[in-house]
């Protein structure tokens, strides 16, 4: 039996605000196999970020046990968390979220800096990621040159570039344009192909219905969990 | 993040934001500069003091009439003048064992003309132990001996400045330069002694003093009415001696107790001494100053970095989602910093170098470079940088990534 990549157990996490608790898990038990595709859904204040930021090591659970990979994260330190951050999760943002006055090529290669990476490899790697996703002859366009599908494209080439095995993909279209939107969809889709974890959080019904599992939180707790089969977005785009 | 790749990277951030990183930079420029240029210039100007001083001589005193009058020929009638030539030649006749050596100096600035070309100088009457006082060699010919210094022959010694002016590039010696209608012949050039503190003092033309008395004072008088330089065999024995000297003198002038002395003892190594001591006050005072603008330009670096990390919340939160760990946030605006204030100070020591330069040759004194000062000044912006960029440094540092990433510039 492998390890689920994913494995998280009776999360809960409390926030104080002001004198309130407010809680936005409430004891959420899911398990990640690798190389799938899940779409996490729910309406605004269902928790949905709350359980991307924990499953992305970008905050912790106040309660219950979090296993990537096999292994706890869910009591590191700071330290700790952003190196698996940096090595095991790779972030798409709705707001893109890119380095601005920065071209795209610096822009990619970024996470692989943290790792020690020398400069000759930053730059192997960050032009063939950036070629993975279609951008090949950018890499020295600033961000703010690029369109909306341009730079979430840079955005998903600098969440492949240090082979993580996850990708976490929030609203990742919520910025864009239908047909662009399809074109990173279909971007996503083959990364679940070649093996990689595809996780989206979305409240968008048309998105979620690219993955293979779709999973529903409500007021902090999973309400449905079912799998289907995912509409491929290459097709829809063709 | 290896070290080299921070560096390059917070040169890159530097960079990306020209105009705030050359402001922020100027405080710190300005704050080195400040410090080097008034350092360089404090101990320059002690320094020109203190050659000044040198260039009197070293230990001695300088016997004159209470009432000194400055420049032009003393002429006849005894207004003002006390001292006598007969009091000169009694001092000598005393041999107090702290004197070496003793000078009448007469002085009158006068018209002097060559064949070519005329010039106004400094026409000073004394003898061969004047030389000696001063500790002057003859750069060309002789200076005048214990014969020529003591007769009235019609001879001269001229300083640079003068035989420039008269005789260009031709040799002085030999020629004749003529003073109220009387010729001297020219026998020595003295060596150059630059600026001094009455002015030039190669602008000088020596004669012996009976010579000066007969043909420029007209005529031998009974008040001298010039300095007589008196050169001791120690540092220390200043006062003694002028206790000595001013014992003889009022026992000559008939001075009882209540009366005050109708001659003056004037010590040039009490006056530079105050004179550094006043420089090195005001250096010193010109330093703290300086001092206090490096440390608002440290403030000024601190200021622009902390408004920095706020406008580049965003850009931490997505460092830090991407796997920065917060020391390597905190060393990326550490290290902004210190680059900041490393430019900053070395643009500083340049501007401060061409300063000290410019006023060096503007009031001068010699340019003193202080390698020291420039050492530690560079180091103390270092030393701001870090010091003022720690704690922006640490703020960013401590940022939650997922409040970063949700901030809205």
């Amino acid at each position: 039996m492998t390890t689920p990549l994913i494995e998280m157990r009776a999360i809960e996490r409390t926030y104080v605000m002001g004198d309130n608790l407010v809680h936005a898990l409430r004891g959420v038990d899911l398990t990640i196999d690798k190389g799938s595709s899940i779409a996490i859904m729910g309406t605004s204040g269902s928790g949905k970020s709350t359980m991307m930021n924990i499953m992305g090591c970008l905050d912790q659970p106040t309660k219950g046990s979090y296993l990537l990979n096999g292994k706890d994260v869910s009591r590191l330190s700071r330290s700790q968390l952003a190196d698996v951050r940096g090595r095991m999760i790779g972030f798409v943002f709705q707001s893109f979220n890119l380095l601005s006055r920065t071209s795209a090529l610096e822009n990619v290669e970024m996470p692989l800096m943290y790792q020690g990476v020398s400069s000759a490899d930053r730059h192997k790697r960050a032009r063939q990621a950036l070629e993975r996703v279609n951008l090949a002859g950018r890499e020295h366009h600033h961000t703010n040159q690029l369109s909306g599908g341009q730079q979430q494209r840079v955005a998903i080439a600098r969440a492949l570039v240090t082979e993580a095995p996850v990708i976490m993909a929030d609203e990742p279209t919520g910025n864009l344009d239908s047909k662009t939107s399809f074109e990173v969809m279909a971007i996503l889709q083959g990364l679940v192909d070649e093996g990689k974890t595809v996780i989206l959080v979305t409240h968008e019904a048309d998105i979620a219905a690219y993955a293979s599992r779709v999973v529903t939180l409500r007021d902090g707790l999973i309400i449905e969990d079912r799998q289907q089969t995912p509409v491929k977005a290459g097709e829809v785009a063709a | 993040m290896s070290l080299l790749t921070t560096f390059k990277l917070a040169i890159r951030a530097l960079w990306r934001n020209k105009v705030r990183t050359l402001l922020t930079m100027i405080g710190i420029v300005f704050g080195i500069g400040a410090v080097i240029a008034m350092v360089s210039s404090g101990q320059g100007a002690q320094l020109a003091v203190k050659q000044v001083f040198q260039s009197m001589g070293t230990n001695v005193l300088i016997v004159t009439n209470q009432s000194m009058r400055g420049g032009g020929p003393s002429t006849g009638g005894g207004g003002g003048a006390s001292l006598t030539w007969e009091d000169l030649t009694a001092l000598q006749a005393e041999e107090i064992p702290t004197i070496k050596w003793m000078a009448p100096v007469l002085d009158s600035r006068t018209q002097v003309v060559s064949e070519e070309a005329n010039w106004n100088t400094r026409v000073y009457g004394t003898n061969a132990t004047w030389f000696k006082i001063r500790n002057w060699e003859a750069a060309e010919g002789t200076l005048l001996d214990e014969d020529t210094g003591n007769s009235n022959a019609k001879v001269t010694v001229i300083g640079k400045t003068v035989a420039t002016q008269l005789f260009g590039t031709a040799s002085p010696i030999g020629q004749t330069i003529r003073v109220n209608g009387q010729p001297y012949e020219v026998i020595g050039v003295l060596t150059a002694k630059g600026q001094g503190p009455m002015g030039d003092n190669d602008d000088a033309m020596v004669i012996p003093v009976k010579t000066f008395q007969q043909k420029i004072d007209r005529g031998i008088a009974k008040y001298f009415r010039g300095q007589l330089l008196v050169s001791m065999t120690r540092d220390d024995a200043a006062e003694q001696t002028m206790a000595k000297i001013s014992s003889i003198l009022r026992d000559r002038h008939k001075l009882d107790g209540s009366q005050e002395d109708d001659f003056r003892i004037r010590n040039p190594a009490e006056w530079a001494k105050a004179q550094q001591d006043s420089t090195e006050r005001i250096a010193t005072l010109l330093a703290i100053v300086a001092a206090v603008s490096l440390l608002i330009g440290g403030i000024g670096v601190m200021n622009i970095m902390l408004v920095s990390v706020i406008e580049r919340t965003r850009e931490i939160g997505i460092r830090m989602a991407v796997g920065a760990k917060p020391l390597d946030v905190m060393t990326q605006f550490l290290v902004e910093a210190i680059v900041l204030a490393a430019v900053g100070g070395a643009l500083g020591v340049a501007l401060g170098y061409g300063a000290a330069h410019y006023m060096a040759g503007y009031f001068g004194w010699p340019m003193i470079f202080p390698a020291k000062t420039a050492a530690i000044a560079f180091a103390v912006s270092g030393g701001v940088g870090v010091g003022f960029g720690l704690y922006p440094a640490i703020r960013a540092s401590r940022l939650d990534p997922i409040t970063a990433l949700r901030y809205e510039t």
